[in-house]
């Protein structure tokens, strides 16, 4: 049997997470560094557009780029380095959290801040300088990001926080418009076990939800509520809350003791193509009853590998596919702490409108980071999926944001599919500083997503 | 671009005086509309339709002279309006013109220019627009078929044969974009009997409806990504019906 090599390039419809738009573009495999600068100037002098995309784990059309050259990170795949005594490493962007920490977890590094999926690739991640549940402690990824090699249409750069600093952070959240990143150097967070220690317990109501998350910043290092989205009266905002630390050896079961840095295989059911909605009004309700039920009245612990913690979704892959082909929405925004109000509306309004989240997660924000478009900010950050396509959902989201925007929030643009771009400069008040050094960065202005384009974040003629 | 809720920021109407798509694009301006080409023949009616347009508050509308019989210009005037509108994201096919007249009050000549208006010319700018789309890599042309189209009638055959030439070519197209890759999408919309212009001084059919009423429809058929609507939907499945019925009755259905 003879394997035919890939074509160089090939025409691909390319969707978010979400699957809720999708656009068509030439795509073309990035085999090398130097195959990457090849590429950047051929779609300089073709296209002229192109655009870094990783595993596609952005909800809505950040990794989309209409019409242009989508450069395929993921052959640039390589742990170049990897110091096991300070834990800092150099690795390719595309590289998958998944893949680094299955080499990193045995030498006793954790990464410092992980997304809810292992999913996504190291560029994406600085791209869209995610957050994870330590964020109230810890920061975003791109606090742990010492050096990062960026590639532009004037060259290759090497970026870092001190000595080029408006750069650094135009790249850090710049959602791949800056150009696109080769590699990156990331510090690493020690662990002595594979292992957490997770705390479970009830949330009555949204009240009680949110003085427990509060009252976990002081106390643990990951906290997180899932919380039932279709609950109301007094049950609104009911949740289920988890708080994890890192085990130490003395957390686990004696026999796990001689071996405490090697992880359980996790495994992952694939979901089938082509299958009509399945997650529907009636099936949330009784899983988020279940579920509310399931979880211990009084706190529990317990000792739980760290996939099944951070990533309890990679358990099913392609879950997207369960929402049908219309797809679905993650709408995720922040308010401050002075505003903590919003979350309820929120709740409110989609329940007055007849929706249905199918999942959500609220979570506490920590002190923001330097990058002009980073989403976290000090307070409330709540991520809510939506079936795409249901009457009334345009229009309720509208209001949402205009909600959202007037408490001096924002949303997070590597979930938003459908953000109104007038409200961009509200929410993002950093947005020109940001577009003046992206503007020196790819003066051409070769890269751009259909975000971009959609939200008028870069300057845009065909 | 188009929304992930399926809401255009650019559109260009053909037809651009079509009472049916001035009903949609003032839905849409209420959502992320900011740019309109509006293309016809008559220039007073499209200036009235610009004006309302501006209104609303779209930002940039502009008239320019379109006619579906013109075929040498259709590809021309596809760049042309992709080039003033930056990209496509809508592309609404409203030209046509209702005739019922019959055997012996048509000329031939007649008969090929009602077929050019309703089908041939329509067809073709469709292809011509298409394909600025499929270079684009994203687009959605909405296409006003009728319910005519879904079985000829006696009573208006030269129109309802043209739509349902219109319609085959429709869904034959819908199946390429999607064989292609090109990211377009296409819409089939089949109203039944609409109070407007064109249908002024006609006897109303059972279940006649309003423009507003099929605009809706077609702004929801845009959000839940629909290959085809009819409106109203309780048309649905008398369209269904409408095929089956045998032809010794649907010859003698009252007209």
């Amino acid at each position: 049997m003879s394997l035919k090599p890939p074509p160089h390039r090939e025409r691909v419809l390319a969707s978010g997470f979400g699957r809720a738009s999708a656009s068509a573009a030439t795509t073309a495999a990035v085999s090398s560094p130097d195959h990457l600068d090849e590429l950047i100037a051929l779609a300089a002098t073709t296209s002229g557009r192109a655009l870094a995309r990783g595993l596609g784990r952005a909800y809505g059309d950040a990794a989309q780029c209409a019409g242009g050259l989508l450069l395929d990170c993921r052959p640039l795949d390589q742990i170049l380095e990897m110091d096991p005594a300070r834990g800092v490493v150099r690795v390719q962007a595309g590289c998958s959290l998944r893949a680094l920490l299955r080499e990193i977890v045995p030498a006793g590094w954790f990464l410092p801040v992980t997304p809810g999926t292992a999913e996504v690739t190291i560029g994406g991640a600085i791209a869209a300088d995610v957050h994870g549940k330590n964020h109230h402690r810890d920061g975003t990824f791109s606090a742990f990001v010492d050096a990062l090699v960026l590639h532009t249409p004037t060259g290759r750069r090497n970026l870092t926080a001190t000595d080029s600093p408006e750069q650094f952070f135009a790249t850090v959240a710049g959602m791949g418009l800056t150009g696109v990143i080769s590699q990156a150097t990331v510090r690493l967070a020690p662990i002595t076990t594979s292992k957490m220690v997770v705390e479970t317990r009830r949330g009555a109501d949204l009240e009680a939800t949110m003085e427990m998350l509060e009252r976990a910043d002081a106390s643990h290092h990951y906290s997180v509520a899932w919380v039932d989205g279709v609950a109301r009266g007094r049950s609104l905002g009911r949740s289920v809350i988890t708080l994890g630390e890192h085990a130490g050896v003395e957390d686990l079961a004696p026999p796990q003791r001689t071996r405490p840095l090697v992880p359980a295989r996790s495994r992952s059911l694939p979901v089938p193509p082509l299958l009509p909605r399945l997650i529907t009004a009636p099936l949330i309700s009784a899983f988020n009853e279940a579920y509310f039920r399931r979880a211990p009245r009084r706190a529990k612990r317990e000792v739980l590998d760290y996939p099944p913690y951070f990533y309890p979704l990679d358990a099913l892959s392609d879950w997207n596919r369960l929402y049908g082909r219309r797809g679905f929405l993650q709408y995720q925004y922040v308010v401050p702490d002075e505003r903590a109000d919003v979350v309820r509306l929120v709740f409110e309004r989609l329940i007055a409108a007849g929706q249905h989240p199918s999942l959500v997660v609220l979570k506490r924000f920590g002190p923001a980071g330097a990058a002009p478009l980073s989403f976290p900010r000090p307070g409330w950050t709540v991520a809510i999926d939506l079936a795409a396509g249901t009457e009334n959902l345009a229009e309720t989201l509208d209001r949402l944001d205009e909600l959202v925007a007037a408490a001096n929030g924002r949303v997070y643009f590597a979930k938003d599919g459908r953000l109104r771009p007038e409200l961009v400069a509200a929410m993002y008040p950093e947005l020109g500083r940001w577009q003046t050094t992206r503007n020196e960065l790819d003066p051409e202005g070769l890269f751009v997503s259909d975000l971009a384009r959609r939200l008028k974040l870069v300057a845009w003629e065909p | 671009m188009n929304d992930a809720t399926g809401m255009p920021a650019s559109a260009v109407v053909l037809g651009g005086d079509s009472e049916l798509a001035a009903a949609v694009l003032a839905k849409l301006a209420k959502r992320r509309l900011e740019r309109v080409v509006l293309a016809g023949r008559n220039e007073q009616g499209l200036a009235r339709r610009c004006s309302e347009l501006s209104a609303l508050g779209v930002g940039q509308v502009n008239a320019v002279h379109f006619d579906a019989t013109d075929h040498q210009r259709h590809d021309a005037l596809a760049s042309e309006i992709a080039s003033e509108l930056g990209d496509i994201d809508l592309v609404v096919m409203a030209t046509g013109a209702l005739e019922r007249r019959g055997i012996d009050e048509l000329t031939s000549a007649e008969v090929a220019q009602s077929i050019d208006t309703n089908f041939t010319g329509p067809a073709a700018a469709l292809l011509g627009f298409a394909r600025v789309l499929r270079s684009q890599g994203h687009g959605t042309l909405v296409v006003f078929s009728s319910l005519a189209a879904v079985r000829v009638r006696r009573a208006n055959f030269v129109y309802g044969s043209a739509k349902a030439g219109l319609d085959g070519f429709c869904q034959g197209l819908q199946d390429e974009l999607e064989h292609a890759k090109s990211g377009v999408r296409l819409m089939i919309v089949r109203p039944g009997f609409v109070h407007t212009k064109m249908t002024t001084g006609m006897r109303p059919q059972p279940l006649a409806t309003e423009a507003d009423v099929v605009a809706d429809a077609v702004v929801r058929g845009l959000e839940t990504g629909a290959g085809a609507v009819v409106v109203p939907a309780a048309l649905g499945p008398l369209s269904v019906l409408m095929r089956l019925v045998p032809r010794p009755l649907w010859r003698r259905l009252p007209s």
